[in-house]
């Protein structure tokens, strides 16, 4: 094979790998990517019941309670705009706990209640996640 | 004074990098092989007082000097002296510090130990190492100093977080941070090439070590701080696709490609100006690492408070390197003369598709990292999350599975198709029985994890199939070398495949004396006691457990309450047993007397780290038969 050749093909390769690459990566975000959702958000823009999102915010204080399964704990989000009932079934992190930020993974039931499957708590005194920071500031400067 | 010293020597090590750019270039440009010569000897003076500067930074830690902010900020006088000596290292400043440190002695150890390169190309590389090293002095210098003193000096410190308080912290950072500084050695080595047009077979020779040396580090540390985050969250995964963890392994996806490359260039002469890009990407990955992790700019488990400063100044310094390499590659690589040719069927052309696949790999998790950031520039809140990456990400995986099984059963140069299939008989024979057995006895379990546990069973085979009808004895070391890093990834991709296809979870409240099964155990949960350690109380689950006609054994999960910082953190109780772990976390009492527990029983999950294990154990291998191979070239050039 000519040393041409050779690099027309390699350079043909890795195109079609890089496209296709593109096209799996956007096809794959467009399904997957967890949109970010405040409480308030969450009112407004009306997610279809069943999609996967993140819901993030402030856990309500005097909102936690165990169900009397033991297992599963409810709670209420909060962005201090509006609040969004979650219920998880699991052992939450070590860090969560009322007035504290919370990411919760899951999906919106019709009755408008969150089905939390994972729950992310910050992992420092220091941390807060971004997006809490986000949705927590443009609160404060809507109420201004 | 061990804070004013060691700020001291990391000013003269700072203008030391400044001396060694500038002697470098003035000794290039104006052909003085003198000035060219005195190179070497600052960059060994100039590691070695990054070295002392770092180790003044771990004296002040280790003596918990309240009156340095850094060590007021992150030490306590009654931690354990483990995660004193680890707490240097275990923030952002002394972190940056550990970095340079390193980068000062890879640059020493170049200018000790590289013998055989041209002298032009080295005084090149000592330049680029002193360029990269400068941006991160100043880094420091101006943006995060370690040695600040405070005014007045605290009365304690406020403690390190918890969670980072494990053995494991102490090695994972400093792991990582050997395997991006390598990188930067490699990339030094093609920007020393490039600018002495002198790409070719001597310096990938003289890259290959380095490269090879940051991806077992890089391997080390991915494997550990997997393990890491599976025992120490609690959450019975291994994996999360976080920002941070797609942080390191974006360098090492790049680094394998890099490495499997620069090995067709030191052997073969082929992919010369694909082997630089790579170097440049390799790096360029371990800086947008560095930036991701320190800038704090993701929504991330590990994200610590956000510092923008910080931020926009690695961003900045990111933009000038990778800018500058860039275009330092678009003037020079017209200069690289095109290597030698190779059909496409043949051991080069499975390198390449090697290549091309983790690449293509790199820019799926590339993306999925940045695209959040990119997207809320627009305004728009959004995370990318584990479906992304398995979906994107999976399938080309298992692809390059395949590529992995034939390309060492194929000849370089050109090969035919009826010989690897023949070849390839014995390995396609295990993932047809794997396959069939697993469809049988083991159904529904989806199909990646199924197309994963046959392929693991094939590659496994096809692994060690170069080995067959060779004399073990007289194998070299470097082919040992590939063989038990391609056994390992069978490994570990049997692992990943199992616990996702068999893993057994359960989740209760339970009430002492309560018998639960999971798996193919019972479990009963005997109460709760008290439990102290030694800047930590607790609580502490008692769990029998009896397997089958087995003898009976205790877990003890545990929740544990520190003072400083107030935190609390969940310690989970792990069995290992030679077909997989068994994992318990103690949750909260629900007021009724009963506790919560959750329980996995998880098959052959350990085969994951083993994996990894191997994969790096391979790399040692294979880097002390090149070096003993090029130490006996070595001695026959001085001989000669």
């Amino acid at each position: 094979m000519k040393a041409k050749h050779q690099r027309l093909t390699l350079v043909l390769l890795a195109l079609a790998a890089v496209v296709g690459a593109g096209l799996l990566a956007l096809s794959a975000l467009k399904d997957q990517a967890a949109f970010f959702y405040a409480p308030g958000d969450l009112a407004r823009a009306g997610v279809a019941p069943g999609t996967a999102i993140r819901l993030g915010g402030m856990v309500a204080a005097g909102s936690v309670r165990k169900l009397s399964d033991g297992v599963t704990t409810a709670f209420v989000v909060t962005d201090n705009r509006a609040t969004t009932p979650v219920v998880y079934r699991g052992i939450v992190p070590d860090l969560f706990r009322e007035g504290s930020g919370v990411v919760a993974e899951g999906r919106v039931e019709a009755g408008g209640r969150f089905v939390a499957d994972t729950i992310l708590a910050k992992h420092d005194e220091r941390y807060m996640p971004p997006q809490v920071a986000g949705a927590m500031h443009k609160t404060e400067t809507l109420e201004k | 004074m061990i804070a004013e010293f060691g700020l001291a020597a990391l000013w003269l090590a700072a203008a030391l990098s400044l001396l060694q750019l500038v002697m470098a270039a003035v000794g290039l440009r104006a052909g003085r092989g003198d000035i060219a010569d005195a190179v070497r000897p600052v960059a060994i003076v100039g590691g070695v007082l990054t070295a002392l500067s770092f180790a003044a930074l771990i004296a002040l830690f280790v003596r918990s000097d309240m009156s340095v902010r850094l060590v007021a900020q992150n030490s306590h006088s009654l931690k354990p002296m483990l995660y004193k000596v680890a707490g240097a290292w275990g923030n952002h400043e002394g972190s940056m510090l550990l970095w340079v440190t390193v980068l000062g002695l890879a640059g020493a150890g170049i200018a000790v130990a590289e013998r055989r390169l041209d002298a032009r190309t080295l005084t090149a590389t000592l330049g680029g190492q002193a360029a990269i090293a400068l941006g991160f002095f100043a880094f420091l210098l101006v943006a995060s100093n370690p040695f600040a003193r405070l005014d007045i000096a605290a009365s304690d410190g406020l403690g390190l977080n918890p969670l980072l308080q494990d053995p494991g912290l102490a090695f994972h950072p400093p792991t990582l941070y050997f395997g991006y500084v390598g990188l930067s050695v490699a990339f030094s080595f093609a920007i020393g090439a490039l600018v002495n047009r002198d790409v070719g077979p001597a310096f990938a020779r003289a890259m290959r070590p380095w490269v090879l040396g940051a991806w077992i580090f890089l391997t080390i540390g991915i494997t550990a701080g997997s393990y890491w985050a599976y025992y120490e969250l609690g959450w019975g995964g291994w994996w999360f696709w976080d920002p941070v963890e797609n942080a390191s392994l974006m360098p090492w996806l790049a680094a394998t490609a890099l490495l499997h490359s620069v090995t067709v260039l030191a052997t073969r002469d082929g992919l010369r100006a694909w082997t630089v890009m790579l170097a440049v990407v390799a790096f360029s990955m371990s800086m947008i690492g560095t930036f991701l992790v320190r800038s704090g700019i993701l929504t991330s488990v590990h994200a610590f408070a956000v510092d923008p400063t910080r931020g926009s100044f690695i961003l900045a310094l990111l933009a000038i390197y990778i800018g500058g390499a860039l275009a330092l590659f678009a003037l020079r690589i017209g200069t690289v003369r095109a290597g030698t040719t190779f059909e496409l069927l043949s051991r080069e052309g499975a390198l390449v598709l090697n290549n091309l696949l983790l690449t293509v790999i790199l820019g799926v998790v590339l993306i999925g990292t940045l695209y959040p950031i990119v997207a809320s520039a627009t305004g728009v809140q959004l995370s990318v999350g584990p479906p992304f990456f398995n979906a994107a990400a999976g399938p080309i995986a298992l692809a390059l599975m395949v590529v992995l099984a034939a390309g060492p059963l194929l000849r370089w140069r050109r090969d035919g198709w009826d010989a690897l299939i023949g070849r390839m008989t014995a390995p396609i024979a295990a993932t047809a029985f794997a396959f069939a057995a697993f469809v049988i006895f083991a159904p529904y379990r989806g199909p990646l994890p199924l197309a994963g546990l046959s392929l693991a069973v094939g590659v496994g085979v096809a692994s060690v199939a170069p080995m067959w009808g060779r004399n073990l004895r007289r194998t070299p070391l470097f082919t040992w070398g590939m063989v038990v890093s391609h056994l390992g990834v069978a490994v570990a991709l049997f692992g990943m495949a199992a616990d996702s296809a068999f893993t057994r979870e359960r989740l209760l409240a339970a009430r002492p004396g309560q018998i639960t099964d999971v798996g193919p155990f019972a479990v009963t949960f005997d109460g709760i006691k008290p439990a102290l350690g030694p800047n930590w109380s607790g609580l502490e689950g008692r769990l029998s457990v009896v397997r089958g006609e087995g003898g009976r054994f205790v877990l003890r999960p545990q929740q544990r309450f520190f003072a400083n910082p107030p935190t609390t953190t969940n310690e989970a109780a792990i069995a290992t047993r030679i077909d997989g772990q068994l994992y318990a976390v103690l949750g909260q009492p629900d007021g009724a007397g009963r506790w919560q527990l959750r329980l996995w029983w998880k098959p052959f999950v350990t085969f994951i780290w083993l994996g990894g294990g191997l994969i790096a154990l391979g790399g040692a291998l294979s880097l002390i038969g090149r070096a003993r191979r090029e130490g006996r070239a070595a001695a026959r050039a001085v001989w000669a």
